[in-house]
């Protein structure tokens, strides 16, 4: 399975990056590339295998349901590039 | 030698006796960086002439001594920005658990932080923000990657010690170039909390130090169950340096004939031959094994990684920290915010990662991955079953060239041929110093072994070093 340029389009408007013309002409070649040697894969017979999406046999770690000190507003804000009172302010999202 | 020249428990042993106090230590770190910082660049945001106190605690275990800290492990109240645009001027309101643990053992936060590439996605630090990081053996090559900034500090007496962290071999590999030690923990071994996320079930913080014994004291302090991290295993730390000073007769190693072909550097090939020659003279038994899905790890790696990353930095959004581009439209600033902010290599990953979770495309690439990601984990535990290591080098090839392998992002990727199974298994592996080429580069010999057993990587690393002046060896810079 190779990746064409409309593609690359698609994918970069879901992960929210702007490309430029030159940057998906080159990022589309070198997609293709990578994903031409990632193709290897195919080669395998991976029917009966199980899924490792972890490597520890972990599940469900729970916590007891108890109020804990957390970061203070104003401590929660320090790094905001832009803030209105107590909230994260961003541009408007509803015409 | 010079203060900043000693190892950490060379240091901890004086200070004891009363030889000199923390402030000369200091003294010694600074006046090393004024010389050769300017040339190794290991460090990021620092200002010449620059010299922050330190407040330590100076009577606990570690006296205050300080440790380098790489870019994307949170300090609180000390700038720490994955050497990333989008991480301008991020100050962590809060601590890793690692720092939290240096902290209470009476360790102190070097107050200038090691580069990195961005995010950690990188083999050589050239990707970081702040420009490479030059090998301290030879400055026109790099230092490795992405912990090249900690590794260099190191290997060039800037630090006493560091830590970085390990995704595909980002502690390993660049203590191999700079001719250092480097251990990657057992997945779950080291809390993550507050290191700032590149792939969650693969990422892993260790240390880099200048002899086996420091990287034991290290690792020691990390270790341990953490409640903020799920994925950290309640299990007991054992006093690593205990496993120090054992003979090795009767340890059994095995040797994957998969790590012995073509694509290794011939000189890196002999000094490996020679190492394995040195442990079999030490008394370890010594056998052939194959880990028959090793050419599968590198693809693998690519599809997990950067899934795992582009989920993990959709947070970099321009709205609660960092850089943020100006747009009077929401979609249009996260879309300028991370186009500004990230490099070329971010970019790329994200892209890939999202490419092979998205819809049509999961079964084909990302589950297909999990599932020889298992095949990977089943060749480790059979040859565990009869083997209590597994010794490799730790890269194919020497340091490389700043430049020579930017423009290819695969040719780069490839670097890592011989750590990233480590990471997908999950299993410990240290890096230590065995040998040079002829140029005179560092060479690195990788040991494995089961999880949770950091200890044999210890025993076996540490009876090696005890025969070997590698380690030893300093760089003229």
């Amino acid at each position: 399975m190779g990746i064409d340029k409309k593609t690359v389009e698609d994918v970069a408007h879901l992960a929210r990056i702007e490309l430029q013309p030159s940057e998906l002409e080159k990022l589309s070649r070198q997609l293709h590339d990578i994903l031409g040697f990632i193709d290897q894969l195919s080669s395998l017979d991976v029917a009966q295998v199980k899924p490792a999406s972890h490597i520890l046999p972990i599940s469900n770690v729970l916590r007891e349901d108890k109020p804990h000190v957390c970061l203070t507003p104003d401590k929660a804000l320090e790094n905001a590039p832009g803030k209105s009172g107590n909230f994260f302010s961003v541009p408007k999202i509803i015409e | 030698m010079e203060l900043n020249q000693l190892t950490a428990h060379e240091l901890l042993a004086k200070l004891k006796k009363g030889q000199f106090v923390l402030e000369d230590i200091l003294n010694s770190l600074y006046s090393r960086i004024q010389t050769v910082e300017p040339k190794v660049k290991a460090f990021v945001r620092i200002k010449a002439g620059e010299r922050p106190v330190l407040n330590p605690s100076a009577d606990a275990l570690l006296g205050g001594l300080p440790i380098t800290i790489k870019d994307n492990i949170c300090t609180a109240g000390l700038n720490t920005e994955c050497c990333s645009r989008i991480l301008e001027h991020f100050c962590p309101p809060y601590d890793a658990t690692v720092i939290s643990k240096l902290k209470n053992a009476g360790g102190s936060i070097f107050p200038f932080k090691a580069n990195m590439d961005e995010f950690a996605f990188g083999s050589s630090t050239e990707n970081s923000y702040f420009g490479p990081t030059h090998n301290p053996w030879n400055l026109t090559c790099v230092p490795g990657g992405s912990s090249g900034g900690s590794a260099a500090a190191v290997a060039s007496d800037e630090a006493i010690w560091a830590l970085g962290s390990d995704t595909g071999g980002s502690i390993r590999q660049p203590a191999s170039f700079c001719g250092v030690v480097g251990l990657k923990p057992t997945y779950g071994r080291v809390s993550r909390f507050g290191l700032i996320a590149f792939a969650s079930s693969l990422d892993q913080i260790g240390p880099i130090t200048k002899d086996v014994e420091d990287a034991a004291i290290l690792t020691g302090i990390i270790s341990g169950y953490d409640t903020n991290d799920s994925t950290s295993v309640n299990k007991d730390v054992p006093d690593y340096t205990r496993s120090l000073g054992k003979d090795i007769k009767g340890i059994k190693i095995g040797i994957p004939k998969e790590y012995f072909i073509e694509g290794m550097d011939s000189e890196v090939k002999g000094v490996i031959q020679e190492a394995i020659s040195k442990l079999k003279s030490l008394g370890s038994i010594l056998n052939p094994v194959s880990l028959p899905h090793t050419q599968y790890a590198v693809p693998v790696y690519y599809i997990i990684a950067t899934a795992e990353a582009s989920s993990n930095l959709a947070r970099f959004d321009g709205v609660q920290y960092g850089y943020r581009a100006h747009s009077d439209n929401l979609i249009e600033m996260y879309k300028k915010t991370r186009a500004e902010g990230f490099g070329e290599e971010a970019k790329r990953r994200i892209i890939l990662g999202t490419f092979v979770l998205s819809h049509g495309y999961y079964d084909a690439y990302y589950l297909r991955a999990l599932k020889v990601r298992t095949l990977i984990k089943n060749d480790f535990d059979a040859v565990f079953k009869d083997f209590d290591c597994i010794v490799t080098p730790t890269s194919p090839t020497p340091a490389f060239k700043i430049g020579e392998r930017s423009a290819d992002p695969l040719k780069m990727y490839l670097s890592d041929i011989y750590t990233i199974s480590v990471n997908l298994a999950g299993i410990p592996a240290i890096s230590i110093p065995c040998g040079f080429t002829k140029k005179g580069l560092p060479v690195g010999l990788q040991i494995m072994a089961k999880p949770f057993n950091e200890e044999m990587l210890f025993r076996l690393a540490h009876a090696f070093e005890q025969e070997t002046e590698w380690h030893k060896l300093k760089p003229k810079i």
